[in-house]
């Protein structure tokens, strides 16, 4: 049962990706379709950031890339061996965070570690307490590493799930929401730690329902919606997709918008001391002296980079809301 | 069944040139060091201990009660199958018949009953509480893990029947006499004759458990449901029970795992009486093929999504 992973050569040339999957599907037993053909590439040394409204299949696609759930069809390939048939080789070279933690409450943050740790047959318990020992460092828990878990806060268990996915050196981290139940400082403090992993070469499989998270800390994203993936790419190239809005900021808001009509500019927004709309096909010096000369008083004046938010209400035509 | 359980030759095979990581051998008994300390380190753990540790205590001191003005015990006890009733009147006239006594009395029901409790909770136990999930990714393997498990259970059987047998062999020792003993046939041992039979009564009782820790753990891998495993996996010993209680179902009561169980009291025969210890062992061992392989072929095709 184990020949063709021992006999399967590693198919891992650089390229192709840490995560490819192919047509990946996952139909629950029920008829309820959760992941639907997905083709996904996560490149070697990226953050991505996996981007999804909730129950749009994120979940069920990390599950199947870690081996806990079979798909229905597709393949998908992990670190460039196939999953689950591989899980053995994989996934000791791969961290992951899913779902939020899931502790055993009765021991101590340490003795959790030491337990995770002691399931991996590839990790070495001569040095197991040293690597518990500074996976607690680096996610600061060393303080509360001998309280028992049931009395961590959120916070805290969400710290020690990742601190198990850090108990070796991984190549490949997948974190599902992982700043979920942390205070602004922890978030901040994961996100450094997100990139300081990626600095070191480790690339990062990040989902989050936060979009300026993604944003800030990743390089390339992908967006889900329904179980279909919608697009993917470089986080840059995903918002330069969508075009900027030009911003007035003036008291004279009444003849800001008419005069901006009057350039070309489109879909005129106004909201209290902003007039905003979609830049004009024309130089935006001219809007700007064409103001000027209708007598509106301009305190400002200037186009907003795209978001990925609006990248994304771009791309599904929908707010960031729950699937039905 | 073709996920997940790559052999050992498959793992130590480099996945795509990054730092070779082979596990070794003897690495692998990590997870169970691991699960054996997990297991015992739980509250319930050693409350069902202590509950199987009461059982000689109480019924060490309700002989000592009744026995007191020097009636004997025992005349009209039930007749529990063989064995229960007749070492209990004999009790009184030697402490280490409590340790039969005590098994006697504990493997229908206690004893089954904690093997039920900690085997239903070992796989759906670790899936409500979601630590499953960072098992499987750590990777501990499936087919390693449920055998982890099993193990676990069985060295519970072992640990649960020996609590049982030292604590009625230290009541015993307190309220009763202790010497050389009479087997059921009659004949004379001595008591180190004795300690030994009541040694080797302890390991059998804890092999009849065999058979119930695999439906157990079976019964385990097919909910998420710690609480629910637990109450399943009890349900059946009580309905088996029963069931062997029913004449007319006597043409299948020779499958019930439960149905041998009291003939470790053969052990107290001179010469030892081996027909249905034997097929008492048979019956446990063919219970552990069966119900561990369904365990198998459940938990290696199962979707985690808990």
């Amino acid at each position: 049962m184990g020949d063709a992973s021992a006999t399967e050569p590693a198919k891992g040339e650089p390229g192709a990706g840490v995560i490819a999957t192919h047509g990946l599907t996952k139909r629950y037993r029920g008829g309820q379709l959760a992941v639907d053909g997905l083709d996904l590439t996560v490149p070697a040394g990226s953050v991505f950031g996996f981007l999804g409204p909730n129950g749009s299949g994120k979940t069920t696609t990390i599950r199947m890339l870690m081996g806990l759930i079979e798909p229905t069809s597709g393949t998908a390939r992990v670190l460039g061996r196939p999953m689950p048939r591989a899980s053995r080789a994989v996934l000791p070279h791969v961290g992951a965070l899913i779902e939020g933690p899931a502790l055993y409450g009765f021991l101590s943050g340490r003795d959790n570690l030491l337990r995770y740790d002691a399931a991996d047959p590839t990790a070495d318990p001569r040095t197991r307490r040293t690597r518990v020992a500074s996976a607690l460092e680096r996610v600061g828990l060393t303080a509360a590493a001998g309280k028992k878990a049931k009395a961590y806060s959120l916070g805290m268990k969400q710290r020690l799930g990742l601190a198990a996915a850090l108990l070796q050196p991984r190549r490949l981290l997948v974190l599902d929401e992982p700043t979920n139940g942390l205070d602004p400082q922890g978030m901040r403090e994961i996100r450094s730690l997100v990139r300081e992993l990626a600095s070191d070469g480790t690339t990062v499989f990040l989902s989050s329902h936060l979009l300026d998270e993604i944003e800030q800390v990743c390089t390339h994203a992908a967006v889900m919606a329904q179980g279909r993936l919608i697009t993917q790419g470089a986080v840059a190239d995903l918002s330069a997709g969508v075009r900027g809005r030009l911003v007035v900021t003036t008291p004279d808001t009444g003849d800001a918008a008419r005069v901006l009509k009057e350039q070309g500019a489109a879909d005129v927004v106004v909201a209290e001391d902003r007039v905003s709309a979609e830049p004009p096909d024309r130089d935006l010096a001219e809007v700007n002296a064409a103001l000027v000369t209708a007598g509106v008083r301009v305190r400002g004046f200037g186009v907003e980079r795209a978001s990925l938010e609006d990248a994304f209400v771009a791309l599904t035509g929908e707010g960031f809301d729950v699937a039905g | 069944m073709s996920r997940a359980e790559a052999t050992t030759d498959s793992v130590t095979t480099e996945p795509t040139g990054g730092a070779v990581r082979a596990p070794r051998p003897l690495w692998t008994f990590g997870l169970l060091r691991s699960e054996l300390l997990t297991t015992f380190r739980r509250w319930r753990t050693l409350a069902l201990l202590a509950v199987l540790a009461a059982v000689p205590i109480l019924v060490g001191i309700a002989v000592k009660i009744e026995t007191s003005d020097g009636s004997s015990v025992g005349g009209g006890g039930p007749d529990g199958g063989g064995g229960g009733p007749a070492f209990i009147s004999q009790i009184t006239n030697n402490g280490l018949f409590l340790v039969f006594t005590a098994l006697a009395a504990t493997l229908p029901f206690f004893l089954p009953m904690a093997i039920g409790v900690v085997a239903g909770d070992a796989i759906a136990g670790e899936a409500n509480a979601g630590t499953l999930r960072y098992l499987l990714v750590a990777p501990a393997g499936r087919t390693r893990l449920l055998l982890t498990k099993y193990a676990t259970v069985l060295a519970f059987c072992l640990v649960g029947t020996l609590t049982v047998a030292v604590s009625a062999l230290t009541v015993g020792a307190v309220l009763f006499p202790l010497g050389d003993l009479t087997t059921i046939s009659g004949t004379q041992i001595s008591f180190a004759d004795g300690l030994g039979r009541a040694l080797l009564i302890a390991l059998v009782v804890a092999a009849s458990l065999v058979g119930i820790a695999a439906l157990g753990l079976f019964v385990s891998t097919l909910t998420s449901s710690g609480i629910a495993a637990m109450a399943t996996t009890v349900g059946l010993l009580i309905t088996v029970q029963i069931l062997d209680q029913i004449p007319q179902l006597h043409a299948i009561q020779p499958y019930f795992f439960s149905h041998y169980w009291l003939s470790f009291a053969d052990l107290m025969r001179e010469p030892i009486y081996w027909d249905d210890l034997v097929k008492n062992l048979g019956l446990q061992g063919l219970y552990a093929a069966v119900f561990g392989s369904a365990a198998w072929a459940r938990f290696t095709a199962k979707d985690i999504t808990a």
